[in-house]
């Protein structure tokens, strides 16, 4: 299913994820975008996580992958690190886009 | 700092722990530790710290390596028979990981020598074979105020304690002063099962690395037993002596002092 990002249609990788608040794209001021492209688990996360290690609070990090089991990990391991998931395009096919606010910053005792 | 494309690779296990991250990661890359010998010890603790990513390594060592040590030492091996044991050390733990500098220190640790040489490393990791080392390094760890990982171990058993100068005890606190020598099997006599250092000097890099990072509950204040025919493991709580005569309120241990030596391994 292919999901537009601007046209508040509610992509379905979205709706699986409850903890995720729905926005639209037009309303996200993205801070960096990262591209982890052909990257496979567990680097998608080890490179996502360095770069919202480097980011402020409040500041929201993109991270566009082509790895599907990352579009449903990468957001979950955000999750478990307290960072807040704002959002989850599918784009095609195969690529997502993965909107990311940092809401922690030290790492978890 | 920015990890190189192999370093992102080569501590991803380690990135992905809550508990370390990018930030704990490069905590582990500025650390500075130094290990007391290069023995049966200071092998698992070396190569551990230096997988870890431990930036810089000292190897305290003087002894060179024999034939009966490479049942547990296993940071040497059989084409290094006759090189000093900080040498061959150094090439282990470098080759393992091109991040970890080793420093070598060819000298026996001595009241004149310790301070010295210990100021430059933020913990520091007792794997000595002898009790007037052991003392030795406790009290200079001590008036350093440096976090000693201490241990030994005898035949099946090993002992594992870390001392936090101000924050706990230390090894004075548990024994404090030295057996006098005849009371203690000698070395020679003793016999150890190789694999029993490697147990015990893991647990002393398991606590040198939460140390760094700052997680976890140190074996401060009490002292780990293993014994391997049992399997079993016990702690131990170990109050601080407030009349410890080097870490106690009034203590009358106020210079290093140099035990006579009464036994030793590599003989």
């Amino acid at each position: 299913m292919e999901a537009e990002a601007n046209n508040g249609f509610i992509p379905q990788s979205a709706i699986a994820n409850p903890q995720c608040e729905v926005t639209m794209a037009d309303e996200l001021k993205i801070d960096k975008t990262l591209d982890i492209k052909g990257q496979v688990c567990p680097y998608t996360f080890v490179r996502s996580k360095l770069a919202i290690e480097k980011m402020g609070l409040g500041e929201v990090l993109e991270i566009v992958t082509d790895h599907k089991p990352a579009s449903e990990n990468v957001p979950r391991s955000m999750e478990n690190e307290g960072q807040k998931v704002l959002k989850i395009d599918q784009v095609g096919e195969k690529e997502w886009h993965i909107f990311v606010r940092k809401d922690k910053d030290k790492v978890k005792k | 700092m920015d990890f190189t494309e192999d370093q992102i690779l080569r501590y991803s296990r380690h990135i992905l722990l809550p508990e370390v991250g990018g930030e704990g990661q490069e905590r582990i890359l500025n650390a500075r530790v130094v290990l007391v010998g290069a023995g049966g010890l200071g092998s698992p603790v070396g190569y551990y710290l230096a997988a870890a990513g431990v930036g810089t390594i000292g190897v305290i060592d003087n002894d060179r390596v024999e034939i009966s040590n490479l049942q547990r030492q296993i940071a040497h091996h059989t084409g290094r028979l006759g090189v000093l044991k900080a040498d061959s050390a150094k090439e282990t733990f470098e080759t393992l990981n091109p991040d970890v500098k080793v420093i070598t220190h060819k000298e026996r640790l001595t009241s004149g020598n310790i301070k010295d040489i210990i100021k430059d490393y933020d913990i520091v990791v007792d794997g000595s074979d002898n009790f007037p080392t052991r003392y030795l390094v406790n009290d200079a760890c001590v008036m350093l105020k440096k976090t000693l990982v201490s241990a030994a171990v005898f035949r099946f058993e090993g002992q594992v304690m870390t001392i936090v100068p101000g924050e706990g005890p230390c090894y004075r606190c548990l024994f404090e002063i030295p057996p006098p020598p005849g009371m203690v099997p000698s070395c020679q006599e003793a016999g150890i099962l190789g694999v029993v250092t490697g147990v015990i000097g893991t647990i002393q890099a398991t606590e040198v690395i939460k140390v760094i990072l700052g997680i976890g509950q140190p074996l401060k204040g009490s002292l780990l037993l293993w014994n391997a025919l049992d399997m079993s493991f016990r702690k131990v709580k170990v109050p601080h002596n407030r009349e410890c005569p080097v870490c106690g309120e009034h203590p009358t241990i106020t210079e290093l002092i140099d035990y006579e030596q009464f036994c030793s391994m590599s003989h």
